[in-house]
């Protein structure tokens, strides 16, 4: 399997790159690893759902459906400015801030960046049990530690900026 | 020449760039709000077809072309350039993960370092001043360019056996390849090296939202022997963890402008579908040639841009 470790690794078979007799049945470890075909599926559902948010929210801001918090005629005056600038002429919120503006035709959108951005989150979250499983505690702790990275990095605490 | 006569010089020179930047957003402003967008679709359409035909990631051509070419401050540019290839590698990864030729041993140690990297690229590029950041960008890019054209990989690099790294964290693996019918074994050498390394590409990832496939794959298939095939399809997961921590960066700093987001993406999506169906009638070759003009243009574009202002 692709991330688990390799039987033939640990007889120390073959040269990197040694190819395999040609008609042999494939070794086990070409298999792919249920969590990781999870992770794969989850990606791809993820990323047709965040597909259609963002049409949809175009469509929503575009038809002016839903009220936009910056009218986007304003847009040409601030879009050059710093962030910085930008979050003080405009008002808009940071961080989750834009949870309490969702239903306005420009933050609508924020719902398909964040599930596209939140969807390696959720896959390192299916790849955790199974590496816990199989006792491999280093790959354990790397999935669990590179949770811990991107939700700090979601979480809004580490917003940068500050010039 | 008279101290005095240098200072006001120099302070003419100023208000002339001055007035050219207030002319500059005055001619931005005086354009259809939406004419941006739709160049913007138009452009990012065109990036998409280029990009898997000229073999690199929708990412680095973007920043640099709409970064130069468009009104947007880059702090907006580099956020919609990690969105765009964070959508890019998500849209591959299924794929590539169902065919086992995305290797998660091989990934799963760089990607915690990349984008732990890029979380402090991203919060470098927001504090740093635009002349600084467009500077820098146009250095990099033509870099990139540059690295693409002296740069060849290695179908299947020899590694007699793995470093002791490796070795410990059992990385390597067998991959079938449909294409020639062959299952390859492989191991990767340099570990510790190929890691140290993955912490300034998430450094650089961040700080100008460029992706990072021009970067991860050399660095995984000539620097690590990787198989090359088993690096590009690595590269692409590694992307989507290291572009996902500095794009919530941005993202929580304020720096998306969905009138700049959305029509990029689409523009890219749908772009993307295009040329990987070209993929099979071009010859990659030239195509190749066409995106590194691209890049010296685009790279030479912010660098006269942080000189002039």
């Amino acid at each position: 399997m692709a991330d688990g470790r390799m039987p033939s690794q640990q007889r120390g078979a073959g040269a990197a790159g040694a190819r395999l007799a040609a008609g042999r049945p494939l070794p086990a470890e070409v298999g792919v690893a249920p969590e990781q075909l999870a992770y794969a599926n989850l990606i791809a559902v993820g990323s047709l759902l965040a597909t259609v948010l963002l049409v949809l929210g175009l469509i929503l801001y575009v038809t002016g459906l839903l009220a936009p918090v910056v009218p986007p005629e304003t847009l040409p005056r601030v879009w050059h400015l710093k962030v910085q600038d930008y979050v003080a002429a405009t008002g808009v919120p940071t961080g989750w801030g834009w949870l309490a503006y969702v239903g306005a035709g420009d933050f609508f959108n924020y719902l398909a960046i964040s599930v596209l951005a939140g969807l390696t989150i959720v896959g390192y979250l299916v790849l955790l049990p199974g590496y816990l499983r199989r006792r491999d505690w280093v790959y354990g702790a790397l999935v669990a530690l590179e949770i811990c990275v991107l939700v700090l990095a979601a979480s809004g605490v580490l917003k940068g900026g500050g010039h | 020449m008279e101290p005095h006569l240098l200072t006001a010089l120099g302070m003419m020179g100023q208000e002339v760039a001055l007035a050219g930047e207030v002319l500059a957003v005055e001619e931005a402003a005086a354009t259809a709000w939406w004419a941006w967008p739709l160049a913007l679709f138009a452009t990012t359409f065109v990036i998409g077809i280029l990009g898997p035909l000229g073999g690199v990631g929708g990412g680095v051509l973007f920043t640099p072309i709409v970064g130069g070419f468009f009104p947007f401050n880059l702090d907006f540019v580099r956020a919609t350039g990690l969105l765009v290839a964070l959508s890019g590698s998500l849209a591959a990864a299924p794929g590539l993960l169902r065919r086992n030729l995305a290797n998660l041993r091989l990934a799963i140690p760089p990607a915690l370092l990349a984008s732990t990297g890029s979380i402090v690229g991203a919060q470098i590029g927001l504090a740093l001043p635009a002349r600084v950041v467009q500077l820098l960008l146009g250095v990099t890019i033509l870099a990139i360019a540059v690295l693409l054209l002296v740069s060849r990989s290695a179908e299947f690099p020899r590694v007699p056996s793995p470093d002791r790294l490796a070795a410990a964290l059992g990385i390597g693996g067998v991959y079938h390849d449909p294409a020639t019918g062959q299952t390859y074994e492989w191991k990767i050498r340099r570990t510790p090296l190929g890691l140290a390394l993955f912490v300034l590409i998430g450094v650089m990832a961040g700080m100008f939202g460029l992706g990072a496939g021009w970067a991860n794959v050399p660095v995984l298939n000539l620097v690590m022997g990787a198989p090359l095939k088993v690096a590009v399809a690595t590269s692409n997961f590694l992307l989507s963890i290291t572009d996902t921590s500095a794009a919530w960066i941005y993202l929580n700093a304020g720096a998306i402008i969905p009138a700049i987001v959305v029509p990029s993406l689409l523009g890219i999506m749908l772009g993307a579908r295009l040329g990987v169906r070209l993929l099979a009638v071009t010859r990659p070759r030239v195509v190749r040639y066409i995106v590194i003009a691209l890049l010296f243009a685009a790279g030479i574009r912010p660098l006269w841009q942080a000189l002039e202002g």
